[in-house]
């Protein structure tokens, strides 16, 4: 684990020396604040919870996109660099440095929806928020932002730079994104299959209405754990590979 | 120290290395010597686990690169052709942050990296970022990450890639100052260099491993004769004599005049200690006494089947 603490605390830092973390938080937030401003308020009357319904549908989206960049670069640039060695010559494991490479960008994540709270804060003027609604909400926005940190965390270890890497973290994002409008034009077990995979609608609905079902909790840990693993077999193998 | 027994490796269906024998004792300094693409850098690949093997078996300590790689890993102490340096950080952070990687105790990184700095000559950039730092410093600074844990074994792919003369001789000096503490493999298309610092050459050609030994072992398959160059600044017909009847001694030719005279000398072994005392007896006054490059550049050729 003092490795896995050692590899996140270097790239959190990296993230923050070479701007990169501030551009891309100070870049969803502001998109974040202007969604919020036009669309979840907007011009006619609604109850506080529709507006934060309203919301966390804009910042899940924000939060994807973002999380696309954050976790890009994070095997891509050090193949493109040749820091990568590093790791392969030390006494290093692979599962060590993608769970390192992984919540240190989990952490820059956190800190953009930290930093966001302000916007949902808003509604307390004149409105009333349960705490529940809130904090489930962030909860799906994190879940669901960590499984796309872990998808494009696997485009980063199989591409060989940071473009390549994005392309296929927001194909395979968007693949899953769409799959629950596929599943309902085909036929069963298909329609099941796809409906039950699909990352957002069913899944991050009821987050955004304030409700927590465990079985989408499991569902997007799963995600994540098993695009990570991926991400480990990728490494491994390409000692075989050279 | 290191055993590579029947090692071979293919990218695809391309052969990189094939059925490569050799030992390296603990601390020896020994160098790769081949041309671009000769399969030099694989070797230290497949020795720093980075690469598998796809045939035989290399053991680096008592450990073998297939299946104990992390302890090998915990070992050596790795340079690859770039350095592998994260340019944001200053070195003193950069080199903290590699010892922690390599199992360094946490009581001891301070000293280490101290210590690395020292040895490596960074103490003026140690608080620079790495971005800011000349070819030669950031060269420097992959030598001093690579030898921050006191790794047994130290692994140098190209290690004077890209410097100019001043900066390959102090590299020249460093890799030197290795000898004793670490065991080393380097490697090198530069023939002149690799004879200066290392103790044996192995010269590897299309992934094979064609002669190894001593620069005098080498030196003797090809016509066994070395040619030793000599400038006196005071000499006469005696002196010529006496170093004619050195044994060993094959041929002579001399030039000059008893001012300036210069002797070209060949001879069956490396005689320059008996030649120089023989030239101090005689009171000649010496200026020059060097061995000729020539020969083992041409064997190298030879053995490379590469022209000249």
């Amino acid at each position: 684990m003092k490795k896995v603490w050692l590899i996140a605390e270097r790239e959190i830092a990296a993230y923050f020396k070479t701007w990169m973390g501030y551009i891309i938080v100070f870049a969803a937030l502001l998109i974040d604040g202007l969604l919020f401003n036009s669309f979840a308020i907007g011009s006619k009357a609604k109850y506080s919870a529709e507006v934060l319904k309203d919301f966390f549908y804009f910042s899940s989206g924000i939060g994807m996109v973002a999380a696309i960049f954050l976790a890009m670069r994070l095997l891509a640039e050090e193949k493109q660099f040749g820091t990568i060695t590093l790791f392969y010559t030390s006494p290093v494991t692979e599962r060590q440095l993608i769970y390192g490479k992984f919540i240190s960008a989990l952490f820059v994540f956190l800190i953009l929806q930290l930093l966001s709270i302000y916007l949902p804060a808003l509604i307390f003027i004149e409105g009333k928020v349960s705490l529940g609604h809130l904090a489930a909400g962030y909860l799906g926005v994190t879940l669901l932002g960590s499984t796309v940190l872990a998808i494009t965390l696997f485009g980063s270890a199989i591409a060989p730079n940071q473009l390549l890497a994005s392309v296929i973290g927001a194909s395979v994002t968007v693949i899953l994104l769409l799959l629950w409008l596929v599943s309902s034009r085909v036929d069963e077990p298909f329609a099941s299959i796809f409906s039950y995979i699909s990352i957002h609608n069913k899944r991050f609905r009821p987050f955004s209405l304030g409700i927590v079902h465990l079985r989408d909790v499991v569902f997007y840990l799963t995600m994540i754990v098993f695009f990570l693993e991926c991400s480990i077999r990728s490494l491994e193998s390409r000692r075989l590979q050279g | 120290m290191i055993e590579v027994s029947g090692i071979s490796k293919f990218y695809g269906q391309k052969k990189a290395v094939e059925n490569l024998n050799f030992s390296i004792n603990e601390g020896e300094i020994v160098g790769l010597l081949g041309l671009n693409g000769a399969g030099k850098s694989t070797i230290l690949k497949v020795l720093g686990c980075f690469l598998l093997p796809s045939q035989g078996e290399a053991k680096v300590g008592a450990y073998s690169v297939t299946h104990d790689s992390h302890k090998v890993r915990q070992l050596i102490g790795y340079l690859p052709d770039r350095p592998p340096l994260y340019k944001e950080m200053t070195v003193e952070d950069y080199l903290v942050f590699v010892a922690k990687l390599k199992d360094t105790p946490t009581s001891l990184v301070s000293q280490y990296v101290g210590e690395a700095i020292e040895h490596t000559n960074l103490e003026d950039v140690r608080f620079r970022t790495l971005e800011q730092l000349s070819h030669g410093y950031q060269q420097r600074v992959g030598i001093a990450q690579a030898i921050v844990h006191k790794p047994k074994v130290l692994i140098l792919d190209e290690p004077i890639n890209g410097l100019d003369p001043i900066q390959i001789a102090e590299m020249r000096d460093l890799i030197l100052s290795l000898k004793g503490r670490h065991t080393v493999i380097l490697s090198s298309h530069i023939l002149s260099e690799i004879t200066k610092t290392c103790d044996r050459i192995l010269v590897i050609d299309q992934g094979e491993l064609v002669a190894q030994g001593t620069e005098s072992e080498l030196m003797g398959l090809g016509d066994g004769l070395m040619n030793i160059h000599l400038e006196l600044s005071k000499g006469d017909e005696s002196l010529v004599e006496a170093i004619r009847s050195i044994p060993g001694v094959q041929s002579l030719n001399q030039d000059g005049d008893e001012n300036l005279m210069t002797i070209d000398i060949t001879c069956s072994e490396d005689l320059r200690s008996h030649i120089a005392s023989c030239v101090i007896q005689k009171g000649g006054g010496l200026l020059t006494l060097q061995k000729k490059e020539a020969e083992l550049e041409s064997l190298f050729f030879k053995l490379v089947n590469a022209e000249s």
